[in-house]
C-alpha cells in the first residue's frame, strides 16, 4: 500500500498497536474481568483431576514479579534489555506490546512465566521477554512446552509460534498439543507467509500467491488453522488481530484463565513481506462491513449492529437488520460450548459473502494433559508408596552366593 | 532314572528354535531362570523376527532363544550349540548350522509333514535325508504326546498343541538337571485367574520331565556345576531392565525427577514399558508423537529443572539431530539412549549391531560433540545409565548412551549392587546472582564453573534469575545472542573443550590377558564378552594377547594413548563396517587393524581366538 510508511507504522491508521501511541482506556477488558485471579472467574465447574492454577503459587496471589511485594509490576517489568529486531513496522511489534501489558494484570510472578518458541520471526518473542524463555528448533516448540508444563506443572508457560512453524514443520506437534490438552497458552503469528526466510509462500497463503518460491502463484490449498486445531480436538480455539491490541488482550486473558490449551490465532501484518494481507479485516474502511467479533451468549450482529447472522439450516447467511425484514431475534446466539457451532464459525473463512469471524470459537473443559500425568504419578504414590531403590534393585528371584 | 548315566559338563549351549507363536522366548527365559537357580553362570541371546506372527512354519517366522551357561566364567551366549529344540523343520532349517558336530537336535517329530517341509521349502525330509548324520537326533512326538497328556482337558485343539512348548521345557530342564521349581512357581502366578491354563501347563512340565526319565531315547542326562561367582545377592537381569533400573538410581541419587520421553521403537521400547512402572521412584514417562517430539519433551522438562531422558534406536536418532544440537548449544542436561540395531534406514529391526558409533561421535550439523558412554554386558547397562545422568548434570551437556539389541535383550546373573555404593550425584540449582552488569547484581546463564566448564542450571520459578536460551549462538557469560565471530569460535572451542574435560571421572584403563603381548585388542560395547574370552582361549593356546575396553568413547580415556604404546599389534573388532577404528587411527596414528561382523550377532569367543592366534601364532 502506497500510503503506509513502514518506518512509522499505524500512525496513519485509527487502531494503534500498543507502544506506538498513548492509550487513553482502561487495559481492555479490565471492566468485565476485574483482573480476578485466573481460575476463579470463569470456570466454575472444574473438571477431575484439573489440579492445581498453575499461575498461583501459594502465598503469592497476585503479586508482584520477584515475589518480594516491594513494587506493583508494570510493563517495563517483563521486557528484557535486549533489543527488538523485528522490522520496523511488523505487526509482531503489538502483539509483544500487549502481552507486555497484560502480564502485569495476571497476578503470576515473572519468575513463574516461561515462553518457549520455535523458529520464525515470531519465535524471537522469548528473548523480548523479561522471563524464563527458550527459543527452541523450528516446529517443536509445542514439544519443549510439553516437556516443561508436564514435569513443572505450577509454571506458567506460554508458546509462540507462527503459521510456518507450527503449521508447516511443527504440524504433527500441534494436533497433538491440542489432543492432550496441556495447560498453557499458544500465541499462533499467522503472517501467511515465510518472513525470515525472506517470503516464501506458507501453509496458510491463499491459492494463487505469487512468491519468491511461486513466480507463478502457489498452487497449495491452505489450512485454516482454527478449523484444524478444532479438527485436533482443541479445547479452547480464538482468533484475534494485531490491530485490535484491546481484542487480542481479551483473548489472550481468556486463553490463561482456560485451564488447558488456550490457542489464539492472531492476524499479523508482515509489511515487507506480505502487507495488507489482513486489511480488509483490520482497516476501518472495511473492518466494520468484513469482520465481525463474536461473544459467547450473544446474537451475532456486525456493521454497527446493522447487519446480522443467522443460521438457515447449516448455512450462515447475513441478514439485514435495517430493512424491517428481520430482527436481532434472528440472529444466531453464539455458544461457544457448541462444537457444531464452532466448525460452523471456523468454516466461515474468506468468504465474500460473509464477515471474518473473531472470538473464541470453542471453549471445552477437560483435564490437562499435565494434570492427568501428576494425578497419576500421586495416585500411585498413593497406592505402592514411593518407592525403595532397594527393594525394586532386589526385586523378583534372587538368589545368594556364598 | 536309575539307569541313566549323567555326565558333568563345564558349560553347554541351548538353543530353543521354533515359530513365533510357539512360545520360544518364554520357554527360554524359563529355562534361564532354572540356570540362575542351578546357580550357573548365563549369557542368554533372543533371536526373534521383526514380525510378530509370521504365517506359521516358514523360515522367516523363525524365533529363537540361545543360552549359555556354565560352572566356568561364561561371557557370550555361545559360540555353537550343543542342544537345539526344534519345534518345526523351518526352525531346523535356520539353526542347524549352528550346532556343534555331535551336537544334540530334539525335534517335534510330529511337525516334520510333507506340508511342513513345503513351508520350510525342504524338497527332502532331514530327518530322512542324511544331512543330520554328523549330528545325534531325538525325534519326540511333542505334539503327540501334548494332545494325550491333555485329552481330557476342556481346552480346545489349538490351545492344546499351543501349550507343547512347555513340554519341551520340562524334557529340557530334565536333560541338563535344572530345578523344575521356578517354572511351576511362575506358571501357577501367571495363569493364577486361568485355573485351565495352568493345570494344564503344570501338568505338562510334570509329562516333559517324566518324559526324559522314562524314554529309552536318552541314555545320558547333563549336569553343570555351580558357578564359583564374587559372593553376594544376584537376580538374572536383561540389560533393558538393567538400564531402566540406573535411571530410577539416578533419580533417587539426585533427587531430580526424571522424565523420559520416547516414541516405540524396537529394540528400545522396552525402557518405556520398565520405566513407565517405575511412576513411584521419581520417574514421569511421555509416550510422544515422534521420535523429535520425544527429544523435545525431554530438552523441556531439563530446562525446568528435571532430568531430560530420551531413549531410541538408530533410525530415532536420526531423527532427533537437530534437537541433540539445540540441547548441545543451549547446554542443558539430557541423556540420549541409542539401543543400536541393524541399519541403515530400517534395517534388521530385531538384530544387533554396533554400526551408531559414527553417527553418535558425528550425526549433528555444526562442530557438536557429545560425551558417549557404551555399556558392555546386560549388567553394566545399570551403571552406565547412572553414569550417563551423572555426568549430564555435573558437566551440562547431553550424553549419548549406546547399547545395543544384543545388550538390551540378552541377561545374565547380576551381582545386585549397594544403592550406597554409586558414585555421589549432587546436584546444584543456581540460586542467586553470579554478575554484574552497569552495577547491578544480575544473572548470567552462560558464566563457568572453572572446574567442568559447566554453566549453572537455573531452574524457572526461581526469582532474579530469569533468562533466555536458546538455538542461536550465545555470547559466553551472558548468555545474548551473538553474531560474533570471534566469539562463536571460541564458543566451539567451549564446547568441545568441556567434553573432553569429562577425562577427569574416567578411572585409569584395566589391562585384560598379558599386558606383556605384543597384540592388543580395543574394544568398545557388546564385544566385551566375547573378546575377553577369546583372549583367555588364546592364552590357554599359548598365544599372547591383551584387551583393554572403552565404556567412555568419547572422550576417549586419558591413559588410553600411554598403553596403546607399549604393543605393536592393534585389533579392534566391532558389529560394524569399521567405525571405531577409524577414530582410533585418526586419534593415534596407529596400524589399528579391523574385524568386523555384521550378520545381526554378537561374536563368538572362538571367532577372536581364530584372529588371535592368525596375528600371533
Amino acid at each position: 500500500m502506497s500510503e503506509k510508511d513502514p518506518k512509522k507504522p499505524g500512525t496513519k491508521k485509527p487502531t494503534l498497536p500498543p507502544g506506538m501511541g498513548k492509550k487513553p482506556t482502561l487495559p481492555p477488558g479490565a471492566a468485565k474481568k476485574p483482573t480476578l485471579p485466573p481460575g476463579m472467574g470463569k470456570k466454575p465447574t472444574l473438571p477431575p483431576g484439573a489440579g492445581k492454577r498453575p499461575t498461583m503459587p501459594p502465598g503469592a496471589p497476585a503479586g508482584p514479579p520477584g515475589g518480594d511485594g516491594a513494587s506493583v509490576p508494570t510493563r517495563a517489568d517483563f521486557s528484557s534489555d535486549q533489543d527488538v529486531r523485528w522490522c520496523p513496522g511488523c505487526g509482531d511489534y503489538a502483539i509483544l506490546a500487549t502481552v507486555q501489558r497484560l502480564m502485569p494484570e495476571l497476578g503470576v510472578p515473572r519468575e513463574n512465566m516461561v515462553f518457549i518458541s520455535g523458529i520464525g520471526c515470531s519465535s524471537r518473542f522469548p528473548y523480548y521477554m523479561n522471563t524464563y524463555g527458550m527459543h527452541s528448533i523450528h516446529g517443536r516448540a509445542p514439544t519443549i512446552a510439553t516437556g516443561i508444563k508436564t514435569s513443572r506443572p505450577e509454571l506458567d508457560v506460554w508458546m509462540i509460534t507462527g503459521d510456518g512453524d507450527s503449521l508447516s514443520i511443527g504440524g504433527n506437534h500441534i494436533i497433538h498439543i491440542m489432543r492432550r490438552n496441556v495447560d498453557l497458552q499458544i500465541i499462533m503469528f499467522n503472517n501467511q507467509i515465510y518472513g525470515l526466510t525472506k517470503g516464501q509462500y506458507s501453509p496458510t497463503s491463499e491459492v494463487g500467491k505469487v512468491t519468491k518460491s511461486t513466480p507463478f502463484g502457489s498452487i497449495d490449498h491452505p489450512f485454516n488453522p482454527i478449523a484444524l486445531v478444532l479438527g485436533a480436538d482443541a479445547s479452547f480455539a480464538a482468533r484475534t488481530m494485531d490491530r485490535d491490541p484491546k481484542h487480542m488482550k481479551d483473548m489472550l486473558k481468556q486463553a490463561h484463565e482456560f485451564r488447558g490449551t488456550g490457542f489464539v490465532e492472531v492476524y499479523q501484518n508482515c509489511n515487507i513481506f506480505n502487507d495488507e494481507a489482513f486489511f480488509d479485516f483490520t482497516e476501518k474502511a472495511t473492518k466494520s462491513e468484513r469482520a465481525i467479533f463474536f461473544e459467547n451468549g450473544k446474537p451475532l450482529t456486525y456493521a454497527g449492529g446493522t447487519k446480522g447472522l443467522r443460521l438457515n439450516g447449516f448455512r450462515l447467511e447475513t441478514i439485514n437488520l435495517e430493512n424491517g425484514n428481520w430482527g436481532i431475534d434472528d440472529c444466531l446466539v453464539y455458544d461457544e460450548t457448541s462444537r457444531e457451532l464452532a466448525t460452523i464459525m471456523a468454516r466461515v473463512y474468506w468468504r465474500e459473502d460473509l464477515p471474518q469471524p473473531f472470538g473464541v470459537f470453542f471453549r471445552e473443559n477437560r483435564p490437562s494433559y499435565d494434570s492427568q500425568v501428576n494425578a497419576q504419578i500421586q495416585s500411585v504414590i498413593e497406592r505402592r508408596g514411593k518407592g525403595s531403590l532397594e527393594d525394586l534393585l532386589n526385586e523378583g528371584d534372587t538368589w545368594e552366593v556364598s | 532314572m536309575g539307569t541313566k548315566t549323567v555326565e558333568t559338563l563345564p558349560e553347554a549351549t541351548v538353543l530353543f528354535a521354533g515359530d513365533s507363536g510357539d512360545g520360544m522366548q518364554l520357554t527360554g527365559t524359563q529355562f534361564t531362570l532354572a540356570t540362575a537357580y542351578a546357580m550357573n553362570d548365563l549369557a542368554t541371546l533372543p533371536d526373534f523376527p521383526a514380525e510378530i506372527r509370521a504365517p506359521v512354519g516358514t523360515t522367516y517366522g523363525v524365533s529363537g532363544f540361545q543360552l549359555h551357561f556354565g560352572s566356568v566364567d561364561i561371557r557370550t551366549p555361545g559360540d555353537e550349540v550343543d542342544l537345539l529344540v526344534a519345534m518345526n523343520p523351518a526352525a531346523l532349517k535356520v539353526n542347524v548350522e549352528r550346532v556343534r558336530a555331535g551336537g544334540t537336535i530334539l525335534v517335534n517329530s510330529n511337525a516334520f509333514e510333507r506340508k511342513d517341509l513345503n513351508l520350510a521349502n525342504l524338497d527332502t525330509n532331514p530327518l530322512e535325508d542324511g544331512s543330520l548324520d554328523k549330528y545325534r537326533v531325538i525325534q519326540v512326538e511333542l505334539t503327540k504326546l501334548t494332545r494325550e497328556t491333555l485329552k481330557d482337558s476342556s481346552l480346545n485343539q489349538k490351545e492344546i498343541d499351543r501349550s507343547k512348548n512347555m513340554f519341551a521345557l520340562g524334557l529340557a530342564l530334565w536333560l541338563y538337571s535344572r530345578p523344575v521349581e521356578p517354572a511351576r512357581k511362575w506358571i501357577s502366578s501367571k495363569f493364577g485367574k486361568k485355573p485351565v491354563i495352568r493345570d494344564a501347563n503344570l501338568e505338562l512340565l510334570k509329562k516333559g520331565y517324566h518324559f526324559g526319565e522314562t524314554t529309552e531315547q536318552f541314555v545320558t542326562r547333563y549336569e553343570v556345576t555351580p558357578a564359583t561367582l564374587p559372593p553376594g545377592r544376584y537376580r538374572a537381569i536383561q540389560g533393558v531392565q538393567a538400564m531402566a533400573m540406573g535411571l530410577v538410581a539416578a533419580a533417587n541419587k539426585s533427587g531430580l525427577l526424571l522424565t523420559y520421553g520416547s516414541y516405540p521403537i524396537t529394540p528400545a521400547s522396552d525402557i518405556l514399558h520398565s520405566l513407565s512402572k517405575y511412576k513411584n521412584h521419581g520417574i514421569m514417562t511421555v509416550q510422544a508423537e515422534d521420535e523429535i517430539a520425544a527429544i523435545g519433551i525431554a530438552i523441556g522438562a531439563s530446562f525446568g529443572g528435571s532430568l531430560g531422558i530420551t531413549g531410541t534406536s538408530g533410525p530415532g536418532i536420526a531423527l532427533k539431530g537437530e534437537a541433540m544440537g539445540l540441547a548441545h548449544i543451549t547446554e542443558l542436561p539430557l541423556v540420549i539412549i541409542n539401543v543400536q540395531r541393524g541399519g541403515p534406514s530400517t534395517g534388521l529391526p530385531t538384530k544387533t549391531e554396533q554400526s551408531d558409533l559414527m553417527q553418535a561421535m558425528y550425526g549433528r550439523n555444526g562442530d557438536a560433540p557429545l560425551p558417549i558412554i557404551a555399556a558392555s554386558t546386560p549388567g553394566d547397562c545399570f551403571e552406565v545409565a547412572y553414569e550417563a545422568c551423572r555426568i549430564a548434570v555435573k558437566y551440562m551437556t547431553p550424553v549419548m548412551l549406546l547399547s545395543d539389541g544384543y545388550l538390551a535383550n540378552g541377561s545374565e546373573p547380576w551381582l545386585i549392587p549397594d544403592a550406597d555404593s554409586l558414585n555421589d550425584f549432587d546436584v546444584t540449582f543456581a540460586t542467586g546472582t553470579n554478575a554484574e552488569e552497569d552495577g547491578k547484581a544480575v544473572f548470567h546463564p552462560y558464566v563457568r564453573n572453572e572446574k567442568t566448564l559447566a554453566r549453572p542450571w537455573a531452574k524457572p520459578g526461581t526469582a532474579g534469575l530469569e533468562h533466555r536460551i536458546g538455538g542461536l549462538e550465545k555470547q559466553d557469560g551472558t548468555g545474548n545472542v551473538s553474531y560474533d565471530s570471534r566469539n562463536h569460535e571460541h564458543m566451539t572451542w567451549i564446547r568441545a573443550e568441556k567434553v573432553e574435560r569429562i577425562q577427569q571421572e574416567i578411572p585409569p584403563l584395566d589391562i585384560f590377558g598379558d599386558p606383556d603381548a605384543d597384540l592388543i585388542i580395543v574394544g568398545w560395547g557388546s564385544t566385551r564378552g566375547a573378546i575377553e574370552a577369546g583372549v583367555t582361549r588364546a592364552l590357554n593356546d599359548g598365544h599372547k594377547a591383551a584387551a583393554v575396553h572403552l565404556r567412555f568413547v568419547n572422550p576417549l580415556p586419558a591413559d588410553l594413548g600411554e598403553v596403546l604404546s607399549q604393543y605393536s599389534k592393534y585389533l579392534v573388532p566391532e558389529m560394524n563396517n569399521g567405525q571405531m577404528v577409524r577414530i582410533l587411527r585418526d586419534r593415534f596414528l596407529l596400524p589399528f587393524e579391523a574385524m568386523n561382523k555384521i550378520q545381526g550377532r554378537p561374536f563368538g569367543p572362538s571367532e577372536i581366538q581364530r584372529k588371535i592366534a592368525e596375528m600371533v601364532g
